[in-house]
């Protein structure tokens, strides 16, 4: 299922930030998002998610469709690595982690608890969750933080055995990840400042 | 769903989890009450219902601060509200978590507290009859409170403020059927009103509940 963005307004805490943002992504495929700090990468990528809705446009294929990754990795620090992930596979009506496990190499940490892992454990962790959601179309804010070269590799390989299998990414990243990718750049879609009307509509 | 709920009350008795806060508050109010009223053991028994129903509401109300919080800090709420379970059973579920980690051990509890309290022979059974009907409502009023203050940081003052108007019914009626159990007057008024308050909030709540959440998510 390709999802389909078309003429996409979104605004951060009220204010625009991003307009007239066109894309579309199909099964197979990746697309990569740059841009320079609070362009409105995250917010754009939480609007696909459908967290929140859009200024304006359309965004179609996404529901039910969609795996998130966000900053947080949604991990319970007093629940093992295996409990975590369970939970989540679960919750999408899945089972087996083994493979989520072993694309991350996570299973000599399986019965630590979350709480005790490092930083890029963590990130790890909270990225193999993509692998057990079972969801055709991953939306990643920033996955490779915190994350050493080796498994910044593995995860370039997760995405694209996940492509591979006629899945498709979009992720906000800054670093190469060594994918066939398109790069989208959303610095040009900036939105303007609203224009105000008359001398009283600053104030308002 | 279930994994949910399974989560939730795994994550209630691992370290630090809170399970048994409100019972420690329960317990705390019911052995002060009699050091600070004295030893008046008829005075004792004619405001132990209130005392109890009061404690629990209260212990209750402690617990609700970390009920999505936690999982709004640690972006849970975000993934959950992109999984496949719709927000309307995901407040549900954690609203039945939280009345098992806390309204249930408060109902079980209660009935010991009482001999603290003096609470005469009759009104032990309409005691647990009236908190087993009325804790569930606590929980998913206080879900909805909750799920309104999620985003704010130490939300918890102005959580309680918003629920405690909400939790009057409950208390009033509550309160009433252990009373007049307690007196060995006809009870049944109260504890239809009660009943049809925690139906009420269970049938309708968890859908105001999902939409601030919804809300308070963007």
């Amino acid at each position: 299922m390709t999802l389909t963005v078309t003429d996409l307004g979104v605004a951060r805490g009220g204010i625009p930030v991003l307009e007239g943002l066109s894309f579309a992504l199909a099964p197979g495929k990746a697309l990569i998002l740059r841009g320079p700090n609070g362009i409105g990468k995250t917010t754009l990528l939480r609007t696909v998610a459908g967290l929140q809705p859009p200024l304006k446009g359309r965004v179609e294929g996404a529901e039910d469709q969609i795996a998130y990754a966000a900053h947080s990795d949604g991990l319970k620090p007093t629940l093992t690595v295996a409990e975590n992930l369970t939970f989540w596979a679960s919750v999408f009506g899945r089972n087996g982690i083994e493979q989520a496990l072993d694309g991350f190499d996570l299973q000599t940490l399986r019965d630590r608890q979350a709480g005790a892992l490092s930083a890029g454990q963590k990130r790890r962790l909270g990225l193999s969750r993509m692998l057990v959601t079972g969801r055709p179309v991953w939306i990643m804010d920033e996955p490779t933080v915190s994350l050493d070269t080796t498994s910044v590799a593995m995860f370039a390989d997760a995405v694209r055995a996940h492509l591979g299998q006629g899945g498709s990414a979009l992720i906000a990243t800054h670093i190469d990840l060594g994918l066939e990718a398109e790069v989208l750049d959303v610095g040009p879609y900036k939105a303007k400042p609203p224009e105000i009307d008359d001398f009283d509509g600053g104030f308002l | 769903m279930i994994a949910l709920l399974l989560r939730d009350l795994k994550l209630a008795f691992r370290a630090g989890g809170g399970f048994g806060l409100g019972l420690a508050f329960f317990l705390i109010v019911t052995v002060m009450v009699p050091f600070s009223v004295g030893p008046q053991s008829e005075l004792l028994a004619r405001i132990a219902p209130g005392v109890l129903w009061l404690g629990a509401l209260l212990a209750c109300l402690l617990s609700l601060d970390r009920l999505l919080a936690l999982d709004w800090e640690d972006g849970s709420l975000d993934l959950l509200a992109t999984a496949p379970l719709p927000l309307e059973s995901t407040v549900t579920i954690k609203a039945l978590a939280h009345w098992i980690t806390t309204g249930l051990p408060l109902v079980l509890a209660a009935p010991v507290l009482g001999v603290l309290l003096n609470l005469p022979v009759l009104g032990f059974q309409w005691l647990v009859v009236s908190l087993l009907l009325g804790t569930p409502a606590l929980s998913v009023i206080g879900t909805f409170g909750a799920a309104l203050t999620v985003g704010l940081k130490r939300g918890g003052l102005l959580m309680s403020l918003l629920v405690m108007p909400l939790y009057v019914p409950t208390l009033i009626f509550g309160s009433e059927v252990a009373r007049r159990g307690a007196e060995g007057m006809a009870v049944q008024t109260p504890l239809l009103l009660l009943a049809g308050i925690s139906a009420a909030s269970i049938a309708l709540l968890p859908f105001a509940s999902a939409a601030v959440l919804r809300v308070n998510l963007r």
